[in-house]
């Protein structure tokens, strides 16, 4: 689980698009091996399938398509962005402080025995919202927006362990979705506006 | 003390790893020690500009670096110097060391010092939180203010201790001037940071100044060293030994790094350091949560 903070931590800083869709996959990764063991005494065929399923898509369908669209758009590292990477990392040590307030006051009944899992998840929703906000490239805003999802995913599995196989399912093709739109809004917009900076959005062509 | 007689073999390791890299056999390893000699042997002159903060700056740095060694326990045997506190006292012993080097350089009015200056502040300004925050994680895990009893008590190393211990290293790099935030070996005066500090100064002082910078670099290296490390109840000769081998472990690390990386812009130096902050922050809000 504090992996899960410190990758939040290395998102905030990256500014390189490709490291960051790294991270986003490890990320991933680590949150279908966190359902595995943190379920480890009472594993069943469900908690496996919907593990490994989370792994495929967001260790590695994701990033995949990401990637392709960081090669169509064909730049490479965060321009600009609304907050520097310095104040951003100060931002998320804020933001720490405040999954850990927050971890300290909820109490849900039959939530797993995991040190930092609640002050984890929240802290990945936060700095996925913070990524949507503060960052100007479109790609980076879907990263934060799989970041936002992750956290929710690993709130999830912490609080309620026994959701049914189909909403933790559905969710995942929802996020799925998301991302494969969103990567085709981005090659629209960077073909149109040639960039990906979500500020031009409104203004004119012509 | 092992640190006062080794110290700047460390830098004669480093800079051998550096020159084997590059495909050179380098200067031998005794190399500083000559250096030292040799500058100590030799007068020194002061500018016209100067006022005595100049001639201070090298003994008190001197003196500094000599109380904070003696404040650092160094493999398993207990420092010269213990009291609860005591790791303030370190880190105020190292900022009046940068205070002085900081004030002879811009009491020779030279602008090139003047710049090196600058930046020395700028930098040790990050790298000091992250280093303070980082001890006191470091307390709050054991428990303790004292250095000795702190680095005694020091559990196996954890994920928390290990973003100190990262913490460290990247303050490590930046206060000794070394290659992601420095380039020790460059000779064009607008690219310096530390040297660029001790240019006006010669002789037996430039020899206290290098001599109090390896010190220093030994310190920073023992609490490395030290956290992970932790004293296993072993004889004292036995810890020593242990502790001077991952010394020169570190050094060549050290040297690898500087080999294999090229100096950072000086704009993102700052951020390396508040990362640096950050994750000695963490470190100590998850122990102490």
């Amino acid at each position: 689980m504090t992996m899960l903070i410190v990758l939040d931590l290395a998102l905030l800083s990256i500014s390189l698009l490709n490291t960051g869709i790294m991270v986003v996959g490890l990320q991933g990764i680590l949150l279908g091996l966190f359902v595995i063991s943190s379920h480890a005494s009472a594993l069943s065929l469900r908690l496996v399938i919907i593990a490994s399923v989370g792994i495929a898509i967001k260790g590695f369908v994701f990033p995949l398509l990401l990637r392709r669209a960081v090669k169509e758009a064909g730049i490479q590292r965060e321009i600009r962005p609304f907050v520097g990477a310095s104040l951003s990392l100060l931002i998320g040590v804020a933001m720490l402080l405040a999954a850990l307030w927050i971890g300290s006051k909820i109490s849900i009944n039959g939530i797993i025995d995991v040190p930092l899992a609640v002050p984890a998840s929240f802290m990945t929703m936060f700095t996925g919202l913070f990524l949507v906000i503060a960052r100007k490239t479109a790609l980076t805003q879907c990263i934060g927006y799989i970041v936002f999802e992750n956290g929710i995913y690993a709130f999830g599995v912490a609080a309620v362990g026994q959701t049914p196989l189909l909403v933790e399912l559905g969710l995942l093709l929802d996020a799925f979705v998301g991302v494969f739109v969103m990567g085709i809004a981005i090659y629209h917009i960077n073909h149109e506006f040639d960039s990906m900076d979500a500020t031009k959005l409104s203004s004119l062509k012509g | 003390m092992t640190g006062l007689l080794l110290a700047p073999l460390v830098n004669g390791v480093i800079n051998r790893v550096k020159a084997r890299f590059a495909g050179r056999s380098g200067p031998p390893v005794v190399q500083p020690y000559y250096d030292l000699i040799k500058f100590l042997r030799k007068g020194a002159v002061y500018s016209g500009t100067t006022t005595w903060i100049f001639k201070a700056s090298p003994p008190v740095s001197m003196a500094a670096a000599l109380i904070s060694l003696a404040l650092v326990p160094f493999g398993g045997t207990a420092s010269l110097i213990a009291f609860t506190g005591d790791c303030i006292v370190l880190a105020y012993m190292l900022g009046l060391m940068r205070f002085f080097t900081i004030a002879a350089a811009l009491d020779t009015g030279s602008s090139f010092e003047g710049m090196g200056a600058s930046r020395e502040a700028l930098f040790s300004a990050l790298a000091e939180p992250a280093f303070l925050i980082g001890i006191a994680a470091l307390a709050g895990e054991t428990g303790f203010f004292s250095l000795s009893l702190m680095l005694g008590k020091v559990p196996t190393v954890s994920f928390e201790l290990l973003m100190v211990v990262v913490a460290f290293v990247i303050v490590y790099l930046c206060e000794n001037a070394r290659i992601p935030f420095d380039d020790p070996a460059t000779h064009l005066e607008l690219t310096m940071v530390h040297e660029v500090m001790a240019l006006d100064h010669g002789g037996p002082d430039f020899g206290f100044i290098q001599y109090a910078a390896s010190i220093k670099q030994w310190i920073l290296g023992a609490l490395i060293v030290d956290i992970l490390m932790p004293y296993n109840g072993g004889r004292w000769y036995v810890g020593i030994i242990e502790g001077v081998a991952a010394m020169l472990m570190l050094a060549i690390i050290i040297g690898i790094i500087e080999s294999t990386m090229a100096r950072l812009r000086l704009l993102r130096v700052p951020q390396l350091l508040v990362a640096a902050g950050a994750l000695s922050t963490i470190a100590l809000l998850l122990i102490m949560r």
